[in-house]
């Protein structure tokens, strides 16, 4: 079982920083909901992999889940679906505006001093 | 008054002249003047105190820890500068009051030059080294906004940022040098480090601190090869060159190697460097002041010369020289703010100071001339004025010091200096006031007002009382020396301060300097011309190339790093982790694993399948993004079935919940992108981020198996939530007690976070709407064909029919969410999935007109119900937070359990709903468009209407 679960942690990373790299907005916007699913299951199996037995206590039940990270990670989910709130209107305005929606801009870079293109 | 009052008053000053701005000019100044007097009072009330021989201390704790507290002291030393600081600034304002022209922001001039005063009484009266850190650096910042108070002017504002750039690097410098000292003394009370002598002077930590301290005293205090940002803070408004330049701020410098002289000195570290310094300034800066065609900046290299003096004075580490040191230290401060307020008056009514353009001012301005006749006799060392008096304390000095061991030296030097001293001395006054009248003076120039003549008139009064009658001042200068001194000297028997001494050496040194500045005076133009010749290089051109070589090497070395490329940025950080975790990885220690490896089985295994097989297709296909929405479903449902099976039910609903509203965020996205996403990265690029993507991936495979089989080698927390949970939290469900109860204040965080975020979403998409963006939106047509009824009969039915259902759930599962899986999160995910249903189903139109609660209401009130439930803790007086529960019995129901944490994960609740669903609306709100009204009918066919619709 712990092979399964941690060859998907590094499948979800690899997959998700292959798509992190890509020019485009919306590849990369996956590829970060990607990686977060590998961060997130990466913490959750920090406490260790248990079945059948949730941290909810039970008279007479002595072994339970590790409670620390699936607490830790089930904010992290929440806050997760803002982050990827926020990049995707971000982008989406920098497309309805610019018309474009490449990741990266390295024309020169404007002096705000002088007005003109400068190194 | 208390010392914590006579620092604050300046401070709580402040805010009454930029109030009173309105009130007129004039109440202004005397409110401010009244603030400055009545600390002045206050301080004095402490003078019985400090006769008797007691030390008046103010303590307040503030970071102990630290060693930081705000601990104030008065003693000899302390009263003296904050006598100076607090009588002068009262001229200072009085004189101000009619400088300033009436296109001036008096308010604000004065608000600053309170803000100074405090800042430097702060310094004269900590007894914590590092409280007077802070005030050392307050004074920085409020004296960069007076040189650069006439915003309009560029020299105004260069010479402000030269002044902050020096000043600030030598605040740095000293605050390195205080933490040595604090750590070799081991305290960072002065009262403590100033009986530390020989455990300082022992310590291998001795000489760098000394350094660090002396470079923050030698930047403060205009020393050389520091002095030059003196001159160019010249141009600031009158008021404040006399205030800061003369008076205060680059005495401050000189205050502290007076306050450290009993531990610092005595060293040849100390006389070597100080010394050296000192002497160095003396004469440099008095051979640059003569040729100085400006009055102020004459009288700038003229301070800068007589700081040189005093710091010359301090390094030689006699008793003698340091009771010569404070004498000029009051000398130097009486005459030298008597003559910059006369240079003022000379611009204020001449509206020139270029000396080459006066000359011939003395019938026109008696009253002036005559106050600047005094001043100035007194800096060149004319006897019968204080500056002679320690002038000759000096020289005395100078005649039995030896540097280096080259006899003579010292007394050529300082012979030197006193000579340059006394020929800018009588340039100042005899081609400003006397030669022939002129008549090409920019403004025909006369007396100016008694208020403005009367602060420097004030002030020569003093210098010609102390210089007739040397001896009236004298206790005052013992009383302020032997603070100085403290344990480690005494004032040397039969020291007298007095006109005459005999024939002594210093007097022929004397004799010397007053002739010689008289004959180079009258050999000006050659002198001048000489001097021209010598193209001394000038030191702003030197800062300047400096500064212009960082900001160059710093703009390329950014410019390089940070070219505007994201895909560059992020895999260098992927890079930099890489080699970092590989690093760790190689050299560190494996451990063997110690957790059993668990069974596969079929199901889990058809699970991998399915999440690999997804992963692998979304790399490969993505450019269909459609698709690629497909299958970022997938395996977020796997995720969640994997958090299922591995016991955590909370995990697994949350994160399908989400899912939910990710796939239905990014759908609305999705619908303003393009569909496809071009191929552009060449194979090259491609086949390079793979290898990187696929080392990541395989290092965090191996990480995850290790922390998998291993565990951690120090026992974690998690029992201590198991064992308590229950006892303390009155929930069942671990999990869900850890997140409203244990780690409250964490939640807090996170809901305010996350309700943020959605205002965030709701604010950029408003701008979007409203803006060019907007115009174009409403003018879109969409790239797809519409479907042929907008909301499906069969749909809007079926999500109207279990709403209620739909909601019913999420009650259930929020109050059951403390001891079984649920909880505000999770319930608050399934309203909002409630609510979103029915906009997609019926339409924005029809749901919106149905909304009546502003999603922002919903996010403010859950934090602040959250918050209050926190505060309610604070009236059964416990911390912030603190979550208390009890147990209920209302028949018929059984008994149930009633916890406050019910109350916070009401407002986790409402945050989550709100934030989930103002996000959601706001992207709903760009795919209106005008040439295609919604119907606020929810149907395509409304039953309701018969067959027309």
């Amino acid at each position: 079982m712990e092979l399964l679960v941690s060859s998907a942690i590094g499948i979800l990373t690899a997959a998700g920083l292959y798509l992190v790299l890509r020019l485009r907005t919306f590849p990369v916007i996956v590829g970060t909901a990607l990686l977060t699913y590998a961060v997130n299951v990466f913490l959750f199996a920090s406490g260790g992999l248990t079945t059948g037995a949730p941290p909810i206590l039970r008279d007479g039940v002595e072994t339970y889940a590790d409670p620390l990270p699936q607490a830790l990670v089930l904010t992290a989910i929440v806050i997760s679906f803002g982050m990827t709130a926020v990049v995707v209107v971000i982008a989406l305005g920098a497309y309805l505006g610019a018309g474009e929606d490449r990741m990266n801009d390295t024309r020169p870079r404007v002096d705000p001093a002088r007005g003109e293109p400068g190194e | 008054m208390s010392l914590f009052l006579i620092v604050l008053l300046p401070f709580l000053g402040a805010l009454v002249p930029g109030v009173l701005n309105g009130a007129g000019r004039r109440v202004c100044a005397f409110a401010t003047l009244g603030v400055t007097v009545t600390a002045f009072v206050g301080l004095l009330s402490n003078l019985p105190a400090l006769m008797a021989g007691e030390t008046p201390v103010a303590q307040m704790a503030w970071m102990p820890d630290l060693g930081l507290n705000a601990t104030l002291m008065l003693d000899g030393l302390g009263f003296f500068f904050a006598a100076l600081i607090l009588g002068i600034g009262g001229l200072i304002i009085v004189y101000a009051r009619y400088y300033l022209s009436r296109d001036d922001d008096m308010g604000e001039f004065f608000t600053y030059l309170l803000l100074f005063q405090g800042a430097m009484v702060g310094i004269v009266l900590s007894d914590n080294i590092l409280f007077l850190l802070v005030f050392w650096e307050l004074t920085s910042l409020s004296s960069f906004l007076l040189i650069g108070y006439w915003k309009h002017l560029p020299e105004g504002r260069q010479g402000a940022r030269m002044a902050l750039t020096v000043t600030g690097m030598g605040g740095l410098a000293l605050i390195g040098g205080m933490l040595l000292l604090g750590r070799a003394a081991g305290s960072y009370e002065l009262s403590v480090i100033l009986e530390s002598r020989e455990a300082i002077q022992a310590s291998p930590l001795y000489l760098p601190a000394l350094i660090l301290i002396l470079v923050g005293c030698f930047t403060k205090s205009a020393q050389f090869p520091f002095h030059f940002w003196l001159p160019h803070a010249m141009a600031a408004p009158t008021p404040v060159s006399a205030y800061l330049h003369s008076a205060t701020m680059v005495k401050a410098g000189i205050f502290l190697m007076a306050r450290l002289w009993p531990v610092l000195s005595g060293t040849p570290e100390w006389f070597w460097i100080v010394t050296t310094a000192g002497l160095l300034t003396m004469v440099i800066g008095a051979a640059i002041a003569i040729f100085k065609h400006d009055l102020k900046a004459l009288l700038a290299f003229s301070t800068v010369s007589h700081l040189g003096l005093i710091t010359f004075l301090l390094g030689t580490g006699s008793a003698y020289a340091a009771v010569a040191a404070v004498f000029h230290i009051l000398n130097h401060a009486t005459f030298k703010a008597a003559l910059f307020m006369t240079a003022g008056i000379v611009d204020h009514e001449a509206h020139t100071r270029d000396i080459r353009k006066l000359g011939g001012l003395r019938r026109l301005m008696p009253v002036t001339f005559g106050i600047a006749l005094v001043a100035s006799l007194s800096m060149a060392g004319i006897p019968l004025f204080n500056g002679f008096l320690s002038k000759e304390m000096m020289l005395e000095e100078a005649a039995h010091t030896t540097l280096f061991g080259i006899p003579l030296l010292v007394p050529v030097l300082a012979t030197l200096g006193a000579l340059f001293s006394a020929a800018y001395s009588f340039r100042f006054i005899v081609h400003t006031f006397l030669g022939p009248e002129r008549d090409d003076y920019p403004s025909h120039p006369h007396d100016p007002g008694f208020g403005m003549w009367l602060p420097p008139a004030l002030l020569c009064g003093l210098v010609i009382a102390i210089g007739l009658v040397p001896f009236l001042a004298e206790p005052g200068v013992f009383f302020v020396a032997r603070a100085v001194l403290g344990e480690t000297a005494t004032i040397p028997e039969g020291l007298h301060l007095s006109i005459w001494h005999g024939l002594t050496p210093a007097l022929m040194m004397s004799v010397i300097a007053v002739l010689g500045g008289a004959i180079l005076l009258w050999l000006f133009r050659p002198a001048s011309a000489a001097w021209r010749a010598l193209h001394v290089p000038a030191a702003k051109g030197i800062f300047d190339a400096i500064v212009a070589a960082a900001v160059a090497g710093a703009g390329a070395l950014v410019h390089r790093l940070h070219d505007g490329s994201f895909s560059r940025y992020a895999g260098i950080f992927a890079l930099a982790v890489l080699g970092l975790a590989g690093h760790g990885w190689l050299t560190g220690e494996v451990a063997t694993p110690t957790r059993a490896a668990t069974p596969m089985n079929a199901v889990a295994a058809a699970g991998w399948l399915m999440l690999a097989a997804a992963t692998g297709a979304i790399v490969l296909l993505h450019r269909n993004r459609l698709f690629a929405l497909v299958l970022v479903g997938i395996i977020g449902t796997i995720v969640s079935l994997g958090f299922a099976v591995f016991s955590a039910p909370d995990l697994a609903m949350t994160q399908i919940s989400v899912e939910v509203v990710t796939v239905i965020l990014l759908l609305l996205a999705l619908n303003f992108l393009p569909n496809e996403t071009p191929r552009e990265s060449s194979g090259f690029r491609r086949a390079r981020d793979a290898v990187l993507a696929l080392v990541a991936g395989g290092l965090t495979f191996g990480l995850s198996h290790h922390l998998l089989r291993t565990g951690f080698s120090e026992p974690t927390i998690s029992d201590y939530f198991l064992d308590n949970s229950y006892a303390g939290g009155g929930g069942t469900n671990v999990v869900n007690v850890i997140l409203v109860d244990f780690r409250g204040f964490d939640t807090f965080g996170e809901i305010t976070v996350l309700g943020i975020a959605a205002l965030v979403i709701f604010a950029l998409t408003e701008s979007l709407i409203r803006g060019a963006v907007g115009a174009k939106l409403r003018a879109r047509r969409p790239d797809k064909d519409l479907a042929g009824d907008m909301h499906p009969m069969m749909m809007v039915v079926l999500t109207r029919v279990i709403m209620p259902v739909v909601l019913l759930v999420g009650v259930y599962i929020f109050l059951r969410g403390h001891n079984e899986p649920g909880g505000g999160f999770i319930a608050g995910l399934i309203v909002a999935v409630a609510v979103v249903m029915q906009y997609m189903a019926s339409g924005y139109y029809w749901a919106e007109a149905r909304q009546r609660t502003p999603y922002h209401a919903i996010i403010g009130a859950g934090v602040l119900i959250a918050a209050a439930t926190g505060i309610g803790a604070w009236f059964t007086g416990h911390p912030f937070l603190t979550s208390s529960f009890t147990y209920l019995k209302i028949p018929p129901l059984e008994e149930f359990e009633v916890a406050s944490a019910l109350g916070f994960d009401l407002g986790v609740f409402l945050t989550v709903v709100g934030s989930v669903l103002l996000s959601l609306e706001s992207f709903a709100r760009m795919a209106r468009r005008a040439d295609k009204k919604d119907s606020d009918h929810a149907m395509d066919i409304d039953p309701s209407r018969g067959e027309k619709g």
